[in-house]
């Protein structure tokens, strides 16, 4: 797959991406949301967690994005598009939107994965949507 | 693919260390790990096997300065250098913006280097790259080797076979001792920010 050459996001940009991932998963209860594409760049986080080694999550998201398509080839499959660890007491909901984008949300127990499941495809209708334009909107609905 | 968040000032670039097996690539990683100060280098992290080999990659970001008032942030990433992991060298070379290749100067790995090049040639235009124009510098590793009486390549002999087309520049260095690590890694920075500065230069002016 070829990634788009270079991006450059304005002020603005990612303000709009700031103002859904508020909306829809920290005000859901998620503690931490974090985009990053598909090559490990960190494009933004929001939340409450001070996370020293960001980057890395970023990078290894998207190593087991990509670790898992090649399970995904195995099946018959091009890749997945949705992935879940589960944790004691914290876990990480990870969703690929787009073919470059994956959005990351860590929640505690407090919250149901049902519920950060439902919020994430919201999320990804609009940021596909901002991120893509309005054909995004069309190319990839919940 | 370079990232620039302009809501941060900030210019994200991925660098890769490519080359043979047991070449030296975690090492000179490592060396910049330990050697580098906390505030400039964040956790390296490391994916390998009991055998002390790179299973999927070793992962280093730095923070190197500015440029254009935008904070720089490299991404250092190396290979497995195992011919069968070329599924994961790919994976790795996705969205790639400038490559260190670390060629070993052990004579028995004359045909390695040379092999492992035409990979990464190979698995660059993979990815509508072209060798002749990414941001490449060569290092010629383990030259601390040459006190002992193990059988090096000559530096001729290896920029004959290996930077004779693509006169980049070269660096001996031992990763291990730490001499040539830095050089390296200074002057694939430095060709890899300023292409692309170069590339999206035109689309910064705010």
């Amino acid at each position: 797959m070829h990634v788009e050459m270079n991006t450059i996001l304005d002020a603005s940009y990612m303000g709009n991406l700031a103002t859904v991932i508020d909306k829809e998963l920290l005000d859901a209860g998620a503690e931490h949301v974090i985009i990053v594409d598909v090559t490990g760049n960190l494009i933004m986080e929001r939340g409450n967690l001070h996370m020293k080694d960001i980057s890395s999550l970023a990078v290894l998201s998207a190593a087991n994005f990509a670790a898992t398509a090649e399970i995904a080839k195995l099946i018959g499959e091009e890749d997945f598009t949705l992935l879940f660890h589960k944790g004691d007491r914290r876990s990480i909901h990870f969703s690929r939107f787009g073919k470059e984008y994956i959005i990351i949300t860590l929640f505690d127990d407090n919250v149901s994965l049902g519920l950060i499941r439902l919020k994430s495809g919201r999320a990804i209708e609009e940021l596909s949507s901002i991120l893509y334009g309005n054909e995004g909107r069309q190319r990839w609905p919940l | 693919m370079a990232f620039i968040d302009l809501s941060r000032n900030e210019i994200q670039a991925k660098l890769v260390y490519y080359g043979t097996g047991r070449g030296g690539k975690t090492t000179n990683l490592l060396y910049i790990h330990e050697s580098m100060s906390k505030q400039v280098c964040g956790k390296m992290v490391t994916i390998d096997t009991k055998g002390d080999r790179t299973l999927f990659f070793d992962f280093l970001p730095l923070s190197v300065g500015k440029i254009m008032d935008l904070s720089i942030r490299i991404q250092v990433y190396t290979v497995p250098g195992q011919v069968m992991y070329n599924t994961t060298r790919k994976l790795v070379l996705r969205g790639v913006d400038g490559v260190a290749f670390v060629a070993d100067s052990l004579r028995v790995q004359r045909q390695r280097n040379i092999e492992s090049l035409e990979n990464l040639a190979e698995n660059l235009q993979g990815e509508g790259l072209d060798i002749r124009e990414i941001p490449l510098v060569l290092q010629y590793n383990k030259r601390d080797l040459i006190e002992s009486n193990i059988p090096l390549l000559t530096i001729e002999e290896m920029q004959e076979d290996l930077n004779k087309n693509l006169g980049v520049p070269y660096f001996e260095a031992s990763a291990v001792k730490g001499f040539g690590v830095y050089e390296t890694l200074r002057e694939i920075s430095k060709r890899t920010i300023k292409n692309v500065i170069q590339k999206v230069g035109g689309q910064l002016e705010r």
